[in-house]
């Protein structure tokens, strides 16, 4: 018997060692030229990051800060992380992620998941930390220290700015080069081996880990918004008295000094100087943990079938509802900037100026499909012209009978901004026409360089010496006055949340006329040209008048920005109407999803609310010197991996995913395959059904 | 005879040295369904595209209702009555099948910004006059272009589809004459037939009158009053089908010179 037993169990245990095995054996069958592939771009990348700066220029921000919160040390010796440890540790988490993906076509056995994906995030990682490690080797043996003073000097230092002390002791974390040697591999190889991980996970466990740790990071990188809004709403929640002075510049002013209620909340998630406590992480981790898999396990299906609902349900009682839902966004956008402090109501601001910009060109570049590279020739000119109108220090050489809406004392005239408007778009639209009767005769790339040459040209006009005398040169016009709207107040660059409403008043006529303009015979006509320019013009359309139209549309919705700009700054200067400012507004637009006005706002907030405009910061101030290279480095993933943009246009999409549009359709039925499979077809199979 | 709709008085168009057209003379009545027919590089579509403005003769003058189209840009000519399909279907793909039919009658409409930014009376009434022409324009073809299909793209429309949807693009021009350039092409022969009927019918129940190139020789002789046929620029032979195809000179143009009289 015990023979027999012992048997059963040898060759139960002779079975399990071989599975055993067989898994290690798996584990080691992985894609090695797929591996050291990812490894060798890893490794690129944390060496290109770590010396154009961004680890060393954004070492300042703390994301976490759990050991001696209250203290603030430079250079954490292990005391928490911050965002420059999170910029290098991003990658080996995203390339571990990524060298597991697979592209599965129809009919096509997906990869068997398992031990092999661990080991290739491994391998990934490893190497990619080892690329970091032969640069902190680098660092080190071209470190001399100074015998004098003690101070190390670097003979690299001269082609590479940032080739300096600062980096050497963030790579290696402040305990000598032999320390990084072995930890960056190590590190790197886990959160590779973490990232491919993931991947392995059933999906609601892995929304949660990605939720918490997005929200973790989030709550951390935007503890400035966090803090300013809920201190906000908290102050009024103790005290709603401050609504009273929902029209002042100070909502504080005149009251006393109350805390607000959240207080005891942002104290218990944030340090003092910065970043979250321990148990800010465990909190802020849990509590979208929680909702995500609450998203994932109860309610999602709920929310999918609403959604469905609402789709299937008439479009009158659509309408009906979307109106209600935009009285709503409305509302809560007249509110916000009551909760939020000056520094939030200027970043609405700026977010606002662009995005009525983004809308403007939206409608050449989206609609009509020209592509205008000069777009901020309009923004110029609108900036100029309300500052030749309303402001005091304007060019001597203007004649008197140029109108100048400033009264003697130097204050603004009520409604004077208004007049100035009228005199902007007449001025602006005047330019468009002029700008595009020769232009817009040319098609596709040679109509991009010629709007770029214009778009300078109008700048270099205000620069000029020869107009100096009008416009100032390069010392610009100062002194602009802001707009003063009487008993309504004055728009001013002091009072950011005057100058967020009267964007936000402008920025609805523009969603408005855009809106308005899609849907009607010269939206369909602007369509039609860009989809074939040639049949349009046969089937009876001026292409000319109708491009040139939409030309003017955007010049008119630019030159508002402009004056609206004019009005927040108080002076301008050709440097704020450079050629950047035409592309950044062109990224926005396609970030956002061209031709798709919730594209668009989502495009400025993203971009411009988070990252900041050209000149102007956004909320990770962190970033604003490494700014343009995320422009550029968003728009490249953009146009490989989401070419329609963030919140794609119906249409556009269409155009772009031809094919994956076309299947789809075919599966649903929708394709049309041919008459004969059509009615006749029905007709044949109706009659021969009963029989 | 009644008034001549189109008149073509000594047509020539040169691209370099080569002579796409040569001297052509061609004209069509009020009413008539004429046929293009010639083998390929004959110069037939250059000569729609100089008809529809959009190649501009070297010399020779294009009379319309007895003025000149000479120097008109495709979007006049088409506001003048003359409206062209393509050879190669050239449709505005990513448009719904309604909007394609809408958008052309751009030429017949008026509405401007600001009817549309008011949402003005005249321009409702404008959209909603435009949408029914553009309906009844797709019922011609039957149930095919209506219904549900209204608001899909026309990139998902079958190729035959396609072409009607072409034809119908042109109809909502409310021109007088429509050039329609190979009409049936890649279309099975039950297909043709029924365009066939079709195109007679754009001239009795729409009253367009109706230039047609066409390969398909039955289609031609189905539908045409008169042929001409274009060899090297220059006209070949016209008259009724019959005698168009019984012509030596069209057979040659065709399918060569026999063997005997090659030397």
């Amino acid at each position: 018997m015990s023979d027999i037993t012992a048997d059963v169990a040898m060759t139960e245990l002779a079975d399990g060692l071989s599975e055993a095995t067989e898994v290690v054996k798996g584990a080691f069958e992985i894609d090695r030229s797929k591996a050291v592939r990812f490894g060798g771009l890893l490794a690129l990348a944390l060496v290109f990051i770590s010396l154009v700066g961004m680890p060393v220029g954004m070492d300042g921000r703390q994301i976490l800060y759990w050991i001696n919160p209250d203290v603030y040390v430079n250079h954490p010796d292990g005391q928490g992380l911050s965002l420059g440890y999170v910029a290098l540790f991003l990658w080996p988490l995203l390339l571990g992620w990524a060298v597991g993906s697979e592209v599965v076509l129809e009919g096509m056995a997906a990869t068997k998941r398992g031990a092999h994906d661990l080991v290739t995030g491994l391998v990934v990682g490893v190497i990619g930390g080892l690329g970091v490690s032969v640069l902190t080797m680098l660092l080190a043996w071209d470190r001399e220290i100074n015998p004098e003073n003690g101070v190390p000097a670097y003979g690299m230092r001269d082609p590479l700015v940032n080739w300096n002390e600062d980096l050497y002791i963030l790579l290696t974390f402040n305990r000598g080069w032999t320390f990084a040697l072995w930890a960056w591999p190590l590190l790197a190889g886990l959160l590779a081996m973490f990232g491919a991980g993931l991947r392995l996970m059933s999906d609601p466990i892995r929304k949660a880990i990605v939720a918490a740790l997005l929200a973790i990071v989030a709550v951390s990188i935007f503890q400035f918004l966090v803090d300013d809004l809920l201190g906000g709403l908290g102050e009024t929640i103790a005290d709603p008295g401050r609504l009273s002075n929902f029209f002042g510049d100070d909502p504080d002013a005149g009251r006393p000094n109350v805390d607000s209620v959240f207080d005891g909340l942002l104290d218990f998630v944030y340090a003092k100087t910065g970043g979250l406590r321990l148990q800010g992480v465990i909190f802020v981790g849990v509590v979208a943990a929680g909702l995500s898999l609450l998203g994932s396990y109860v309610t999602r299906g709920r929310v999918k079938a609403a959604r469905q609902a609402y789709l299937d349900r008439p479009v009158a009682e659509r309408t009906t509802s979307s109106a209600i839902g935009m009285v709503v966004i409305a509302l809560a956008l007249i509110i916000l900037p009551f909760f939020t402090g000056k520094i939030v109501n200027e970043l609405l601001a700026n977010v606002g100026i662009f995005l009525l910009l983004a809308l403007g060109l939206n409608i050449v570049v989206g609609l009509a499909g020209i592509l205008d590279l000069g777009y901020v020739a309009f923004f110029a000119v609108g900036g100029y012209t309300t500052a030749v109108l309303t402001s005091a220090g304007r060019g001597e050489s203007w004649p008197s009978w140029v109108p100048l809406f400033v009264t003697d004392d130097g204050e603004a005239v009520v409604g004077g901004w208004i007049i100035a408007l009228v005199l902007v778009m007449i001025f602006a639209a005047l330019t468009g026409l002029l700008i595009g009767a020769p232009v817009i005769r040319m098609r596709g790339d040679y109509l991009a360089i010629v709007t770029l040459g214009f778009g300078e040209i109008i700048r270099l006009l205000f620069l000029s010496d020869w107009l100096k005398g009008y416009f100032g040169g390069a010392q610009g016009i100062t002194n602009i006055e802001g707009a003063d709207f009487g008993f309504l107040g004055t728009v001013t660059g002091v009072n950011p949340r005057s100058v967020f409403y009267l964007v936000l008043f402008f920025s609805a006529i523009a969603i408005y006329v855009s809106w308005r303009l899609e849907r009607s015979r010269l939206g369909r006509a602007w369509m039609a040209i860009r989809e074939d320019e040639s049949v349009a013009e046969a089937m009876g359309i001026n292409t000319v008048n109708m491009k040139l139209m939409a030309f003017v549309v955007g010049a008119v919705l630019a030159s508002f920005s402009g004056a609206i700009f004019s009005a927040k700054v108080g002076s301008i200067f050709p440097t704020s109407f450079l050629i950047l400012v035409s592309i950044i507004i062109l990224v926005v637009v396609i970030v956002g999803g061209m031709g798709n006005i919730m594209g668009v706002i989502a495009g400025s907030l993203v971009l411009i609310g988070v990252l900041g405009g050209p000149k102007q910061p956004g909320l990770l101030q962190e970033f604003s010197e490494y700014k343009l290279l995320i422009y550029g480095a968003l728009l490249i993933w953009m146009m490989l991996k989401r070419p329609e943009g963030l919140v794609p246009n119906a249409r556009r999409s269409r155009e772009l995913h031809q094919e994956e549009f076309l299947q789809d359709a075919w599966l649903k039925g929708e394709v049309d395959t041919g008459d004969d499979e059509g009615e006749e077809g029905d007709a044949v199979a109706t009659e021969v059904a009963p029989a | 005879m009644s008034e001549r709709l189109l008149d073509i008085k000594k047509l020539s168009v040169t691209f370099g040295g080569l002579h796409a057209l040569r001297d052509l003379d061609f004209h069509v009545d009020e009413g008539e369904i004429v046929g293009v027919i010639g083998p390929n590089g004959a110069g037939k579509t250059t000569f729609f595209n100089m008809i529809s403005g959009m190649v501009t003769p070297t010399s020779g003058d294009i009379l319309f209702e007895g003025e000149s189209l000479i120097g008109l840009d495709p979007n006049q000519v088409t506001q003048r009555g003359i409206a062209r399909t393509f050879q190669n279907v050239r449709l505005f793909a990513n448009m719904t099948i309604l909007e394609n039919v809408m958008v052309s009658q751009h030429c017949r409409t008026k509405q401007g910004v600001w009817g549309a930014l008011f949402n003005t009376p005249g321009f409702r009434r404008e959209e909603r006059e435009i949408r029914e022409h553009a309906e009844k324009v797709l019922g011609f073809f039957g149930s095919r272009l209506v219904g549900y299909r209204l608001e899909q793209p026309a990139s998902v429309l079958s190729y035959a589809n396609r072409r009607r949807l072409e034809i119908a693009r042109a109809m909502a021009t409310k021109p007088r004459l429509i050039l329609l350039d190979e009409p049936v092409a890649g279309m099975n022969p039950k297909e043709s037939a029924e365009l066939t009927d079709l195109i007679g019918k754009l001239r009795s129940e729409w009253g367009f009158t109706i230039v047609m190139i066409e390969h398909d020789m039955n289609v031609v002789r189905d539908v045409s009053d008169r042929v001409v046929c274009l060899d090297h620029g220059e006209t070949l032979a016209q008259g009724s089908f019959e005698e168009v195809s019984t012509n030596p000179e069209v057979i040659e143009a065709y399918l060569g010179r026999p063997l005997e009289k090659q030397s």
